[in-house]
Formats: structure tokens, sequence, C-alpha cells
């Protein structure tokens, strides 16, 4: 009998997913008004503008209500779970051992960190370019270049998340936790050692 | 309530390192505000051979509309229309215009918004040529650029338009004008930004006095020197 342990609430699936749907929702709406070919091949550019900026309201706003509807107090303990590292987090970090990890790995901690830092700075420099189209004031010559290095920089953590979630046999297993919620014990016990389970 | 870190017994003293990456990317991200355009033009220059290579490997340019569909380009139908306050007013088949004196250039083209292409290689017909073909009036101190994308128009003082520089281009690249860079004939005035660089050239009036084009309807300036307006410079 293979026994599962929950790894992730509803919430904790909840604000994966909303963020998750609201980035390949951006992501390709942006792509459509950044890539020259896909311009072309689009058009429509001031609605495809309207659907990206309010998106990006709407991606927020969802993340808003995702925490504040849901279990905000579990949200805020799964917050401090990730910000807090120890000498394991470390050791592992630094490939020595002994490095039992948690509920989180280091590496997942620190992905979880930037990835907060990502979508501050997607909506501060958003903003800046829906308003600096109104208002001189709200116009930086490298908003926009800040703006695209962002999606670079997010890309390149997207595609490394989907390996890990999706492809490397060792942490794919992962994927159901954040999907069906429970993970098997087995699995819980070797890759998150110093993690008791309830 | 799963996830709680293990008993006191086997704690390990935690610091609070999330939030410190979390603030340091941040502020690093928001320093980019200083620094980014600089940076970016290094990297873009470096990454411009692949562009030829992988199409989808950004040029730099963006594409900028303001309807719904871009103008499609039929040589045998399409005219440039040259009239307004001029002595010989002009209408020219693409056979015709491309058939005037050709000029070349190299330039960097800027975006209001922040982004800069440079070194784009230019063909066409410069602007003073046909000022001169047209014979303006005393009366006419300013140029109005109709673009075939409704409504767009941008204007130019006579002075303006008679820089050295200021060039209608058919070409881009040693190749015509793409359809998304205003095939077959745009403006182009690498001193100001890209508003005034009207697309899908269709007709140019000599009028009495300048007034504001489409995006200086929306707030930008009509003078829209690159560095010196907008807000950038001082």
């Amino acid at each position: 009998m293979t026994r599962y342990v929950r790894r992730f609430s509803r919430s904790e699936r909840a604000l994966h997913w909303v963020n998750a749907l609201g980035f390949v929702y951006l992501l390709t709406t942006g792509l459509v008004l950044y890539l020259p070919r896909l311009s072309v091949l689009v058009g429509r550019r001031p609605l495809i503008k309207d659907l990206h900026a309010w998106g990006g309201v709407g991606w927020v706003a969802s993340l808003a209500l995702v925490v504040l509807l849901g279990d905000s107090r579990g949200l805020l303990r799964t917050a401090r779970e990730l910000d807090g590292f120890d000498a394991h987090d470390l050791n592992w970090l630094l490939r020595r051992a002994p490095a039992p990890q948690g509920r989180f790995n280091a590496g997942q901690k620190l992905n979880s960190a930037v990835t907060a830092a990502l979508t501050v700075l997607f909506l501060a420099s958003g903003l800046l370019l829906w308003l600096g189209e109104r208002d001189t004031r709200f116009r930086f010559a490298s908003t926009v270049v800040l703006h695209d290095g962002l999606m670079y920089v997010a890309l390149v953590l997207l595609v490394g998340h989907l390996y890990l979630a999706l492809i490397h046999p060792a942490t794919r297993h992962a994927l159901r936790g954040m999907t069906i919620g429970t993970v098997r014990e087995d699995w819980a016990a070797e890759h998150h050692a110093r993690w008791k389970p309830q | 309530m799963s996830g709680e870190p293990a008993g006191p017994e086997r704690a390990e003293p935690e610091r609070p390192v999330g939030r410190g990456v979390f603030l340091g990317t941040v502020a690093a991200g928001l320093s980019a505000l200083v620094w980014g355009k600089s940076a970016w033009s290094t990297v873009s220059a470096a990454v411009a051979p692949a562009e030829r290579l992988v199409p989808l490997v950004p040029s730099g340019w963006r594409i900028y509309t303001i309807s719904g569909t871009m103008p499609t380009f039929d040589p045998s139908t399409w005219r440039l229309d040259v009239g307004g306050l001029v002595r010989r007013p002009l209408s020219l088949s693409y056979a015709e215009l491309t058939s005037l004196p050709r000029a070349e250039q190299v330039s960097t083209f800027h975006c209001v918004t922040g982004w800069s292409v440079a070194n784009v290689h230019w063909g066409g017909v410069r602007l003073s040529d046909l000022v001169d073909r047209v014979a303006p009036h005393h009366a006419a101190h300013a140029l109005e650029f109709v673009s075939a994308e409704v409504p767009y128009v941008d204007y130019l003082t006579v002075r303006q338009a008679s820089l050295p520089d200021v060039l209608l281009a058919y070409e881009l690249d040693g190749k015509p004008l793409p359809r998304e860079h205003g095939a077959p004939v745009r403006l182009v005035i690498p001193e100001m930004y890209g508003y005034k660089n009207v697309k899908w050239l269709r007709r140019i009036t000599f009028v009495p006095r300048t007034a504001d084009g489409y995006w200086e309807g929306l707030g930008y300036d009509r003078d829209a020197w690159v560095g010196r307006s907008n807000g950038y410079g001082s």
C-alpha cells in the first residue's frame, strides 16, 4: 500500500495556479506586443494592449483575492516557512552534507522569493508604462527595458521550473502535490526528510 | 497545519534570508530604471546578428499600430499625393517615387517609450528634394503627413522638414520597406522620436501652420527632439 501525505493546502494550490495562469496569459499577450513577427501575425495592437494591461491588473487582483478569501493565516505561515533559512539550507545550496530539507528545499525558497520580487517588479514597471503614456512625470527611458528584462528572467525561471516539475525523474513527483495536494510518503521522506507532515 | 518546522529538539537557528532575497531583487530591479537602457543597448548590439537566423529573437524593433489592421500596399493603385500650398502639386506612383534620386543613410531610431534601434539602414528619397519639386508657397509653414492608417497624422514645420537627413524611406536594410514598418514608404526623421516618423505615408500637404498630430493629441510633444522632449532631458 502506497501511503500519501498532504503537502499543499487548497489555498496554496489556488495561489500557485492563479499565478501560473496569469503569467502564461501575460506572457502570451506580451509577446504579441513585443515580437514583430507576432505583432504582424495578430495585428489588433490596441486591443492586445488593453488585454495585456487589464490582464496584469486582473492577475494581481486574483492573487490578492486568493490570499484574502482563502486560508490567509495558513498562507502567512507558508510565507514564514519560505523566509527562514537554517544551516541545513545553506548546506543544501552548497551541496554539502548534511542537508535534510523541510517541506520546501532551499532552492524552492529562493525561487519563491525571486518570483515574488518579479511579480512586484512586473507590476511596478507595467504601471509606469501605463501611466507614462499619459503623464511625462511617470516616463523613464529604461522602464520598457526593465519590463522586457523581467520577462527574460522569468522565462528562464519558468523553463527550469517546468523541467523539474515535468521531466526530471527525481523531482517530477512533486507535481502531484501541486495538483491533487498529496505526495508519496517515501518520496517525502527522501526529499524532505525534516518535514513532519500531519 | 502541515509544514511546521521540526520540533525544538532538532531545530536549527533560522535566518530570514527569503525576505532579503525578495527585497534585494526588488531593489536591483528598480535600480535598472537608471542603468537599464545603456546595458540593454550593449546586449542587443551583441545579439543582433542572431535575429536574422532565428525569427523569434527580437530585432529591437517593436511594431506599434493604432488601429486593428495594418494598411495594405497595392503597387498598381498606390499614390503618394503632395499638395496643399504648393505651386506644382504631385501625385506619384510607387514606380515614380522610386525613380526619384535615391539617398541612403544609417541612423538610429528612437522610440519615446525608451527603446532604440541603432544603425538602421534606410534607402529612399530626401524630403528636401521633394519639397523643391513642388515649390511651396511662402504661406506654407508646416507639412502635414497623412498615414493610410486612419486617423494617424503628424506635422513638421518647414524648418524641421528641411533637416538634411529627413528621408522618405522605401527601403529598410536593403529590402523594400516591410508592411509592419509602413510599406511602401514612411517618413524618417532621426532627430525626433518614432511617432513623428509617420508610417504608411500616403499624403503630404503643405499647410499654413503646424498642429497636433495623433500622439500630440494624447499629450506628447509636437517638437519631439530625441532626449530633449516628452519629459526627457531638461
